[in-house]
C-alpha cells in the first residue's frame, strides 16, 4: 500500500450499511477469498433479474472508475463476514471516509489494506457534495499525514497508530505477532489451571 | 486505582505491548464455524503454521446446515463443512459436525457444555460472540484473518477501546423480556452508537435477569456497535455454571469479575426498566422500534432531510404506511431461534402464548431449537407437544437457520416475519424479505393472531 490513496469518490450516504448489503449471504458459501466483486453491493448493484440498477452510483459516470467511497454513519455493522473487505478490495475500493465504522469492519478493513479515514460529520457532508458534484475530480488520502485533500477541502482526519503503521507497511499480522512467541509461552506459563481451556473431543 | 470490569479482564490477558501501540492479548478459548473459517486455514498453510494450542479451539457447523434433515441441502454448503471437520482432523480440534449431539448454535452451545466461566476471553469469527458477557467473560467477534492469528499464535492484536455503562434501573412489567430491555436499549443508544466502546450492563432489571436473560442482552450489544457486553458475575452466574463445567476444569479465578465500585467508565446511559413496553421493528435497522401500542413514524414528522430519506427508504422497503398502527402489520412466517432466542427459556415462554391456541390461517410458524440439547429438553418437557398442537413446524435439527438465512430456510421477496432474531437489515433473511424483530413470546402472539400483538393481551396459563 502506497501512503497516498488517490482517485475518483463516490457518495454512499446511506446510514448503517450493514455487511449483508455489502455483501449478501449467498456469496458466502466459499472457501476461497477469491471471486467477490460480483458479490459487493449486488443488490444494490444489480436488479434481481441480473440487470444493472442504472440508478446506483457505482453504476453511474463518473463513478463506475471510483477507488474511493465517502459513506454514511455507522458503515459496515452487523455480521463479521470479512468476505464484505475481500469483496470491496476485489471491486476496486481502496478507501471508505466515514464518520465512524462498526469495530470489527474496521479490523478486518485494516488487514486486507482498505483505509477507512474518520472524519467529522461537517467534513463528510461536504466531502459528500463533493463527491456528487465532482465530475471526476480526485480526491487524496495523505495515509502519512493523516489528511484529505480535494478541491477547496483539506481536512485532517483520525486513525489510530496501529492501523495507520499497519496500512503503510502493510505487513502480515500472523507473522509478526509469533516474533513475540516467547512472551505468549511466558503468559500461558502463568495462566491459571483453572482458565486452562481443554475442549472434549 | 479502581477498574472497570472490561479493564480488569483486559489487564489479565495482556501479554505483552507492541511498538506500534497494539498489545497482544491472550485467547483462552476460540469458536469456529463453517463459513468464517475456510481461509484461515487456507492462510496457515500458505504460511506454513501449525495451530499454537488445538485444545483450546472448538468448531461448530451452525450457519449453512439445513435444519430439517442433518444432510447438507446442496453441494455447496457440504463443501463448508467437509471443509472444516477436515481441518480440524488434521490440526486436531474438537469438531462437532452435524449428527453430534452438542452441535447447535455456537453460542448456545458453548454455555451448554460449560465453556464458558467468568473472567475467560473468548474469541469466535461472528459478530454475537458479545454473549459470553453474560458470564462475566469477554467475548467478542473477529474476522477471518484475525481467525488465522488465533490459530497461529493463541492471541490477537488488541486496542483497549472506551468504556460505557448502560444502568436499566427499576423493575419491568410483566410481558417485558430480556430481548425487549436489549431492544429499548438499542433505540436509545443508536446502531452506531457504542462503536468503539465495551459496554457494561447494570441496574436491577439487568441484576433480575436470568443467565439467559443476559445472554440475550449482551448478544444484541453488537446491535448497537459494541464490541464487548459484560455483566457482572454473580450469585446468579455461579449458580448457572453449577453442574455445568466442561471436564470439570472450570471454577471461578481467585478475582472478582465485577467493576469496582469507584470505577470511572467514559460514557453513561440510564433507562428507566418501569418504562419499557413489549417492543418491535418496524424499520430496517435495529434501532427501528417502537413499543406494540404504537405507531410507525410519519416522515413528515422529522426536520432533518436526512432522517426523513432514512425513515421514507426504510419504510418503503418494508412496505408499511407512515403512522400505521404496530397491531396492524399482518404477518406471513412466525420464526422462533437463532443465538439471541432459542435455547429452553425462551421456548417456555413462547410454548405459554401457544398453550391452547392455534397458529393463524395463512401464517407459516417454525421453532428451530438451538442445540440438540436444547431440543431434547424440550421435548421432555412436552414443549414439542404444544409447539405443534398450536401448529408451528418443529425443526428436528438445530442451526441459525432463517436468523440469517444461509441454509434453505429463505423468505422470499416480500415476505414478512415475526422474527426472534437479532437483525432486520435489507435482505437478511432473503432478498426483498421484512424482518420484524421481537422477543419469542411476541412472536407466539404473532402467529397465532396473524399479526403484530402484544403479548400482554393474552391470557397465559397460571401454571402452580
Amino acid at each position: 500500500m502506497n501512503k497516498t490513496i488517490k482517485g475518483i469518490a463516490a457518495p454512499l450516504p446511506l446510514s448503517n450499511v450493514d455487511t449483508d448489503v455489502i455483501m449478501p449471504k449467498r456469496f458466502l458459501i466459499t472457501i476461497t477469498r477469491e471471486g467477490l466483486a460480483d458479490g459487493t453491493f449486488a443488490d444494490l448493484r444489480f436488479e434481481s433479474s441480473g440487470q444493472i440498477q442504472p440508478d446506483f452510483v457505482l453504476n453511474k459516470a463518473p463513478w463506475t472508475q471510483a477507488n474511493i467511497l465517502i459513506v454514511g454513519d455507522n458503515f459496515g455493522c452487523g455480521s463479521s463476514r470479512e468476505h464484505a473487505v475481500w469483496g470491496m478490495r476485489q471491486l476496486g475500493i481502496d478507501a471508505c471516509i466515514g464518520t465512524g465504522f462498526a469495530g470489527i469492519f474496521y479490523d478486518n478493513a485494516r488487514k486486507n489494506g482498505l483505509a477507512l479515514p474518520i472524519v467529522s460529520t461537517d467534513t463528510r457532508d461536504r466531502l459528500l457534495q463533493f463527491a456528487n458534484n465532482s465530475n471526476g475530480a480526485e480526491v487524496t488520502i495523505d495515509l502519512a499525514a493523516r489528511k484529505i485533500t480535494t478541491g477547496e477541502i483539506s481536512a485532517s482526519f483520525e486513525m489510530d497508530d496501529a492501523t495507520q503503521t499497519a496500512l503503510i507497511r502493510g505487513r502480515d499480522d500472523t507473522l509478526d505477532s509469533l516474533e513475540y512467541a516467547d512472551a505468549i509461552h511466558a503468559f500461558e506459563a502463568n495462566l491459571d489451571d483453572k482458565m486452562r481451556v481443554s475442549v472434549r473431543k | 486505582m479502581s477498574r472497570t470490569l472490561y479493564d480488569k479482564l483486559v489487564d489479565a490477558h495482556k501479554v505483552c505491548d507492541l511498538p506500534d501501540g497494539d498489545m497482544l492479548i491472550y485467547v483462552d478459548f476460540h469458536i469456529m464455524n463453517e463459513y468464517t473459517s475456510p481461509q484461515a486455514f487456507s492462510g496457515l498453510d500458505t504460511k506454513g503454521l501449525s495451530v499454537w494450542r488445538p485444545e483450546a479451539h472448538l468448531a461448530v457447523v451452525d450457519h449453512v446446515n439445513p435444519t430439517r434433515s442433518n444432510e447438507p441441502h446442496d453441494t455447496a454448503s457440504k463443501l463448508l463443512i467437509d471443509n472444516l471437520e477436515a481441518n480440524c482432523t488434521k490440526h486436531g480440534i474438537a469438531f462437532y459436525g452435524l449428527g453430534d449431539p452438542r452441535q447447535g448454535i455456537e453460542h448456545v452451545v458453548v454455555p451448554e457444555q460449560g465453556l464458558v466461566v467468568p473472567g475467560m476471553l473468548i474469541a469466535c469469527g461472528d459478530s454475537h460472540t458479545t454473549t459470553y458477557g453474560a458470564y462475566g467473560a469477554l467475548g467478542f467477534g473477529i474476522g477471518t484473518s484475525e481467525v488465522e492469528h488465533v490459530l497461529a499464535t493463541q492471541t490477537l492484536r488488541y486496542k483497549r477501546m472506551k468504556t460505557m455503562r448502560v444502568i436499566v434501573d427499576g423493575e419491568t412489567v410483566p410481558g417485558v423480556t430480556a430481548k425487549d430491555i436489549i431492544m429499548k436499549v438499542v433505540q436509545v443508544v443508536g446502531a452506531g452508537g457504542a462503536n468503539g466502546f465495551a459496554v457494561e450492563f447494570a441496574g436491577s432489571a439487568i441484576r433480575g435477569l436470568d443467565v439467559a436473560g443476559r445472554m440475550t442482552v449482551c448478544n444484541m450489544a453488537v446491535e448497537l456497535g459494541a464490541r464487548a457486553a459484560l455483566i457482572a458475575a454473580d450469585d446468579i452466574t455461579k449458580a448457572a455454571l453449577k453442574g455445568h463445567a466442561h471436564s470439570g476444569q472450570f471454577a471461578f479465578k481467585g478475582e472478582n469479575w465485577m467493576s469496582d465500585p469507584e470505577a470511572v467508565f467514559h460514557k453513561e446511559v440510564t433507562i428507566a426498566g418501569t418504562d419499557i413496553e413489549p417492543l418491535i421493528t418496524w424499520g430496517t435497522s435495529p434501532d427501528q422500534s417502537v413499543p406494540i401500542t404504537a405507531n410507525v413514524p410519519v416522515a413528515s414528522d422529522y426536520v432533518s432531510p436526512k432522517v426523513k430519506a432514512a425513515l421514507e427508504r426504510s419504510l418503503k422497503y418494508m412496505g408499511l404506511t407512515e403512522g400505521q398502527s404496530a397491531k396492524s402489520i399482518e404477518i406471513d412466517t412466525a420464526f422462533i431461534g437463532s443465538c439471541t432466542n432459542s435455547r429452553i427459556e425462551d421456548l417456555r415462554e413462547a410454548a405459554k402464548i401457544l398453550e391452547g391456541r392455534k397458529v393463524a390461517t395463512g401464517v407459516e410458524a417454525i421453532v428451530v431449537p438451538g442445540s440438540a440439547m436444547t431440543r431434547i429438553k424440550a421435548e421432555a418437557e412436552g414443549l414439542r407437544d404444544i409447539f405443534e398442537a398450536a401448529g408451528f413446524e418443529w425443526r428436528p435439527e438445530a442451526g441459525c437457520s432463517m436468523c440469517l438465512a444461509m441454509n434453505d430456510d429463505i423468505a422470499i421477496d416480500g415476505e414478512r416475519v415475526a422474527s426472534s432474531t437479532n437483525r432486520n437489515f435489507e435482505g437478511r433473511q432473503g432478498r426483498g424479505a421484512r424482518t420484524h424483530l421481537m422477543s419469542p413470546a411476541m412472536v407466539a402472539a404473532a402467529a397465532v393472531t396473524g399479526h403484530l400483538a402484544d403479548v400482554r393481551d393474552f391470557k397465559q396459563e397460571t401454571s402452580t
